[in-house]
């Protein structure tokens, strides 16, 4: 039994296991104590001083996030005292903080901002010195501003210890501490791997994703462009968190009727490229699994940062990957091709907008030539959720009142299998469905293999499908990736048997319902929650395998031929190369 | 020196700090030791044989201020900003050798040819103001002598003593 231990906290009694932290029991009696550098996915750093309580009249203040309760404390959280010390961090902090909320990329959703309207700062009565340091957005995927930093270090945490990364850094020190990839350069030149997760973390406004939605108001104005969209699984889910909805619910047909009233003259979903992506990778790796010479364990690639970051720091696994493309590229192909014939479309015109619950997804849409496979970039924008509910909101459109409809079926229709692509586990449980179904010729029993679900670091599992053993692993958030990688590369030069056949990667921890472009305040709960609309939606399908999708079946008898086929292979498959992890 | 002799100096320095918790420091004065700074190819390499990411070798490089990221130059330019030679103008100096070295004081020349610095006062206030180049000083400098020594081709030698 863990050990508790009981102590007071504004003499409100509280009992806690051995080692809780003065922060974490006060949530327990509903008492919030203030932080700025704190997050729920990270450890404590004591950075920005907000949450100092007091123990028993002691005149010295702790700091709540790294202070363990010991038996017996009486814990003061709150009194006039400790309110003016937050008060003080504060205005040091802004005294050091440009003060542009206004036009800032997190305005009314910052977490400074919220503490300073808390606190009723009116005037910072220390003088301004805010660095004067350039905005860094060379990776068109998010916006570095240090001047906005509040050296809080989440950034930093997220993208050392739990993406592996280390594009980000503290350079320098005191006052001229700043974050910046190793030596100054530019994050485009760094291992950066765009996910984004920097961007989530972010209290501030000093991370945000690149911003592209002038460009798609802008097409949308062109009398010549003809502008399509497509929404990418996780998106569904999380959307309504702009617009007061549970986090959680599902507000696909909301969704649809939105893109239609900006404008988008067609409305696709990137679930059906999910289903399509199904299809092409289920036979590559049925055709892999049954051929004793080819390379096993066959590796997703439907993550662009996970497709980066082995481009840069695995380059030894590029002959496991997938050639699939993801979903988005899929859809952006067909659009560009299958859609415009049949529609009578003169191709260059069709404007292919993806709305992504990524940052990454805008640098995959030109990570090689191969995305240009329709005879045009297959998908012109690539934008955040969090833009579209920004475009929305511009729209005036009253989205809660919105009537549901439904996609453009002809590249929009998806079963269970592809909309449970925006959850970690989502991809392995959609092939292991058509998989099984390849191999069998009959649907699996029961669908949901529940070992690939959850938020664990890592997932494996094996299943038993005509009688052979199919192992499996699915890991999320980069930093995982080493212990699988490892596993396979000592099985490897140990010339043993693979500890899998199959495995699953997603960059972003959740998967892509935790996504670099997703609604701010990510947390575990609100993961799990996300990811419990996408299995709700799953259910709900009228067909859970991507081979029922009828409008797959159609692409196929009437376009593409068969999976993996000539027209397959050039619009739907593209290739990796090792990448340098700095550029200088 | 040949690349692979300086490889071999970064291996041998990489090697006897490896797996050593709370090294990383002692290595990377290794190599400022033997270059005079620590330049970026050899932090790079350094990092790969030690299984030290780049990002936390600059966080430490950045962090302590003995550790210098750039090479001296080949000719150090040192602007006195003594009281004497600022009153003779050496703030003007300053930015005339700026503008015609292309860099900003404290940095140093892509062909790492000039370096250019500011100290304060060298000792010879009479002659302000003084600006030297490595050893060699120059007195009662003013802007046109102080470029055309800097664009004279051949001084490295001159001031090499």
């Amino acid at each position: 039994m863990t050990e508790t231990i009981q102590a007071t906290i504004n003499s409100l009694p509280v009992e806690v296991a051995a080692g809780t932290t003065i922060l974490d029991a006060a949530r327990q009696v509903s008492v919030h104590i203030p932080t700025l550098c704190k997050h729920p996915d990270l450890d404590a750093t004591a950075a920005c001083g907000m949450c100092i309580v007091r123990v028993g009249s002691s005149a010295k203040m702790l700091r709540a996030c790294c202070t363990p309760v010991e038996a017996g404390m009486e814990i003061t959280t709150e009194d006039p005292e400790i309110i003016h010390v937050r008060r003080t961090v504060i205005e040091l902090i802004l005294s050091k903080h440009p003060n542009e909320c206004l036009t800032c990329g997190r305005n009314q959703n910052c977490e400074l901002q919220t503490l300073a309207a808390d606190f009723g700062l009116r005037e910072i009565c220390l003088d301004s010195i805010v660095p004067d340091l350039p905005v860094d957005s060379t990776t068109r995927a998010v916006v570095l501003d240090p001047r906005k930093c509040i050296t809080c270090g989440r950034c930093i945490q997220v993208c050392q210890q739990i993406q592996n990364v280390w594009a980000l850094s503290f350079l320098d020190r005191g006052i001229d501490t700043r974050i910046a990839p190793a030596g100054d350069i530019s994050l485009a030149d760094s291992p950066c791997v765009r996910c984004g997760q920097c961007s989530a973390h972010c209290p501030t406004g000093a991370i945000v994703e690149y911003d592209e939605s002038q460009e798609v108001w802008d097409k949308l104005l062109d009398p010549d462009a003809y502008c399509v969209a497509q929404l990418a699984p996780a998106v569904r889910v999380a959307i309504g968190e702009a617009f007061g909805f549970p986090v959680g619910t599902n507000l696909t047909g909301k969704t649809y009727a939105a893109l239609r009233r900006m404008g988008f003259k067609a409305v696709f979903d990137t679930n059906f490229g999910a289903d399509l992506t199904i299809m092409e990778e289920a036979h590559e790796f049925v055709g892999r699994f049954g051929n004793p010479n080819s390379v096993l364990p066959l590796i997703t690639t439907c993550c662009p940062s996970w497709v980066d970051f082995m481009e840069k720091f695995h380059q030894d696994m590029i002959p496991h990957f997938s050639s699939c493309k993801s979903p988005q590229a899929m859809v952006g192909a067909l659009a560009k091709t299958y859609y415009a014939e049949k529609m009578g479309l003169d191709p260059a015109k069709v404007y292919v907008v993806s709305v992504m619950p990524c940052t990454a997804k805008k640098f995959e849409i030109i990570r090689s030539k191969e995305m240009h496979s329709s005879g045009f970039w297959d998908v012109d924008v690539s934008l955040t959720t969090r833009e579209l509910a920004r475009m929305i909101k511009q729209s005036g459109i009253n989205f809660r009142a919105l009537a549901e409809e439904q996609p453009d079926h002809m590249l929009g229709a998806y079963t269970g299998a592809g909309t449970i692509f925006g959850t970690t586990g989502g991809v392995m449980e959609a092939a292991l469905r058509t998989s099984h179904y390849l191999l069998t010729g009959e649907n699996p029993a029961r669908m949901e293999f529940l070992k690939t679900r959850g938020l664990e670091g890592v997932k494996e599992g094996k299943v038993e499908i005509a009688g052979q053993e199919i192992r499996f692993a699915v890991a999320h958030g980069l930093g995982n990736v080493e212990t699988v990688l490892t596993r396979v590369r000592e099985a490897r030069d140990a010339g043993t048997e693979p500890p899998y056949h199959f495995i699953e990667v997603m960059a972003c921890p959740g998967g892509c319902v935790g996504g670099g472009g997703q609604p701010y305040g990510v947390t575990d709960k609100l993961r799990a929650k996300r990811a419990a609309g996408l299995y709700q939606d799953d259910q709900a399908g009228l067909w859970r395998c991507a081979h029922e999708n009828p409008y797959i079946q159609m692409l196929y008898e009437d376009f593409l031929g068969e999976p993996l086929g000539e027209k397959s292979e050039q619009l739907l498959h593209t290739s990796y190369f090792p990448r340098a992890t700095y550029r200088r | 020196m040949s690349p692979t002799e300086t490889e071999d100096e970064i291996a041998t320095i990489a090697k006897r700090w490896k797996n050593k918790r709370g090294s990383l420091i002692m290595a990377l004065h290794g190599l400022q030791d033997r270059y005079g700074y620590v330049p970026r190819e050899a932090a790079m390499s350094l990092g790969e044989q030690m299984d030290v990411p780049l990002a936390r070798i600059y966080e430490v490089l950045t962090f302590y201020n003995y550790f210098r990221l750039e090479s001296p130059g080949n000719q150090v330019v040192s602007v006195c900003m003594g009281t004497a030679c600022y009153l003779k103008g050496a703030p003007q100096l300053l930015d005339r050798a700026s503008e015609s070295l292309g860099i900003k004081p404290g940095e140093t020349t892509p062909d790492g040819e000039f370096h250019l610095q500011v100290v304060r006062c060298v000792g010879c206030c009479g002659l302000a103001p003084v600006v030297t180049v490595n050893a060699k000083l120059l007195a009662k400098v003013t802007g046109e002598s102080l470029e055309a020594h800097l664009l004279k081709p051949g001084t490295a030698e001159d001031v090499k003593a």
